[in-house]
């Protein structure tokens, strides 16, 4: 239960908003959800209806319409490589397609033993540094920017040690 | 090099850290407006500036204070952090470099509108850099700049972050609205506008980062000095994301008006690989493609120069493509990326978007007649001014001058596609 680990987290989000508009908070607790296993269980979505006073359908359309969102479990470690316009235009098709085929995987994709999934995604505010990626994990979102195959795969590797240490 | 004004952590080490930004001047703007200030004396210095919107609309940043209505209360400044637009990263190196300076801006406007809470909406991705905020917002509380009963006035503010999801379409303000309110990230229809039905229907000003990060020092050296900057319209420096092929991509400070030459062959070093440029965007994705010739690298990048050449200046990023590149597969990826990001609720956009979208990949792929390339273009003209919000017409910018300005690369395309009868069959098999 979110309101019995989080409690001082919820009061202090609650906190921003004026309290006849608690709906507001609705996006930022439905991260504090998927801190924990990367994807909002039916239970959180509940849950989080139930502290706003809205129902878990409203709740459900939320993380449908966003895609920082996810409803189901993926790889531990998501990959996100930006390859819009900008970054397209400084190698980032190239690099996605040989990271994926290093990986052994198709864009989209997880990794055989479930660790990586890669995905690409469009425009992160990052476009003179391309090739770059972002790696969203239960701790957050991270930028790996002026990235080549070769440090990609590196730090790749990094983060897999790190979440089968955990 | 000149004084940067909103870059100004390149200049100055830890500008990030707030003793550092005080010893700078930091605050002494928000303190005498709070001190010795009326209101209405902040934003008609803001208005005097000249200083407009950075966000892409280029609309008068002290004129829209001015339409708050004052009969319906509380007010709110909403900060638009979202940054979404493909070729911009301007307001993720304000926040992260010069963020004092930024958030001095949202407590002038929040002064200027007499609004005792303002809100800095980030798009997901930048839960880092709202994470710094936070804790240089609660410095500031610390510090005595921001809270209750400020500088032993009756003035109080808080400032708060909010994290969008990773939805493009939440950068436009309304949108951004109701995605603060927690709901879709739909567009609302207009009139009425934020300043006067914003946040909770309350009365509300939407600004750019850059937009505000200009403020104290509009505050602090007075209009007269910000005129003195850029052209007679285009008043003061802006942030140029320069993106694409050039050898030295990056963001640059410099004053409207500055032409597209100089950035791209003196600041941004030129074309690898001994390319020529062949065409220009200079507002993201949203832009319409400017044929790169003498006329139009000579073109002053201010807003009302820029429609010379058949285009906006917009946010000012500037993507830069050169001969290498056919003009199909750019709008391949501008497509694939409107597609993606309409929000859905109106059926032109919708609908048009991802038609256009998969007419464009046929194309790409070699597999497409000339009358599909005009289906695509009739497609995108079918949409204009038949949408809520200008989602619909940005998609349709790049189409639209793409074939007609670039008509060659679709030439191309499409005669290396085999006879048409046996593409219909083809397309009937799918
Ligand atoms: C589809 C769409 C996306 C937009 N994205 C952004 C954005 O990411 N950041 C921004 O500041 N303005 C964006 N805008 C413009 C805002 O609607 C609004 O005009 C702006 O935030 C006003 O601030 P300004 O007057 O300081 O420019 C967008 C507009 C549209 C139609
Ligand atoms: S124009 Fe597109 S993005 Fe804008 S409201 Fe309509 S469907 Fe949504
Ligand atoms: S296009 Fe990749 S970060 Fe902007």
């Amino acid at each position: 239960m979110l309101a019995e680990k989080y409690a001082a987290e919820i009061e202090n989000i609650l906190a921003k908003y004026p309290p006849d508009q608690k709906r507001s908070a609705v996006m930022p607790l439905l991260y504090l959800a998927q801190r924990e296993d990367g994807y909002v269980t039916k239970e959180d979505m509940a849950e989080i209806g139930g502290i706003l006073g809205i129902t878990s359908t409203d709740v459900a359309s939320i993380v449908g319409f966003y895609t920082l969102f996810y409803d189901q479990p993926e790889g531990d470690i998501r990959i996100q490589v930006c390859n819009d316009l900008p970054c397209a235009l400084r190698g980032a098709d190239e690099f996605l397609e040989q990271l994926c085929e290093n990986l052994g995987v198709k864009v989209g994709g997880t990794t055989q033993d479930g660790s990586v999934t890669v995905e690409a995604v469009m425009c992160l505010a990052a476009c003179d540094k391309a090739p770059m990626f972002q790696v969203q994990s239960g701790e957050g979102i991270a930028y790996h920017e002026n990235q080549t195959v070769s440090s990609a795969l590196e730090a790749i590797e990094a983060l897999r040690k790190k979440e089968a240490l955990a | 090099m000149s004084d940067l004004i909103l870059l100004r952590h390149r200049q100055i080490p830890d500008l990030n850290q707030l003793d550092v930004y005080r010893q700078h001047g930091g605050f002494e703007a928000f303190q005498k407006a709070v001190t010795t200030m009326n209101p209405y004396a902040v934003t008609d210095e803001v208005k005097d500036s000249g200083l407009r919107g950075r966000g892409g609309a280029g609309f008068p940043t002290g004129l829209k204070w001015t339409f708050i209505d004052t009969e319906n209360w509380p007010h709110y400044v909403v900060a638009n952090a979202d940054e979404s637009e493909p070729g911009t990263f301007k307001d993720r190196e304000i926040m992260e470099g010069n963020p004092f300076q930024f958030l001095e801006g949202v407590a002038l406007a929040a002064y200027a509108i007499e609004a005792a809470e303002a809100y800095v909406y980030l798009r997901g991705e930048f839960w880092q850099i709202a994470d710094q905020l936070d804790r240089q917002i609660s410095e500031l509380e610390a510090a005595g700049l921001l809270g209750d009963k400020l500088f032993d006035t009756d003035y109080s503010l808080r400032i708060y972050t909010h994290l969008g999801a990773g939805a493009y379409i939440c950068g436009e303000e309304t949108a951004l609205l109701e995605s603060m309110e927690g709901k879709l990230g739909q567009p609302r229809l207009r009139p009425p506008f934020p300043p006067s039905y914003g946040l909770y229907g309350k009365p509300t000003v939407v600004n750019n980062v850059e937009t505000l990060t200009n403020v104290p020092l509009i505050i602090t050296r007075g209009a007269d000095w910000y005129n003195s900057i850029g052209t007679e319209k285009s008043t003061g420096p802006k942030i140029f994301s320069l993106s694409g092929r050039v050898n030295k991509p990056g963001n640059y400070e410099l004053p409207l008006g500055t032409t597209f030459r100089e950035l791209i062959f003196e600041h941004g070093g030129g074309i690898p690989d001994g390319r020529q440029v062949k065409a220009i965007m200079a507002a993201g994705a949203s832009s319409s493609l400017i044929i790169a010739n003498d006329e139009a690298l000579d073109t002053p990048m201010d807003y009302e120069s820029v429609p010379n050449v058949g285009a906006q200046l917009g946010s000012a990023s500037i993507i830069v493509i050169d001969d290498s590149v056919s003009i199909d597969w750019v709008l391949r990826k501008t497509l694939h990326f409107f597609s993606h990001e309409s929000c859905g609720k109106c059926t032109p956009c919708r609908e048009g978007t991802f038609w256009m979208k998969h007419i464009i990949d046929r194309v790409h792929q070699g597999e497409a007649a000339w009358s599909d390339v005009e289906l695509l273009n009739e497609v995108a003209l079918q949409i204009k001014g038949k949408c809520l919000c200008a989602l619909g017409e940005f998609a349709i910018e790049a189409v639209t001058s793409g074939i007609q300005r670039f008509e060659p690369d679709f030439r191309a395309k499409v005669s290396e596609s085999s006879d048409e009868d046996e593409l219909l069959v083809e397309s009937e098999k799918a």
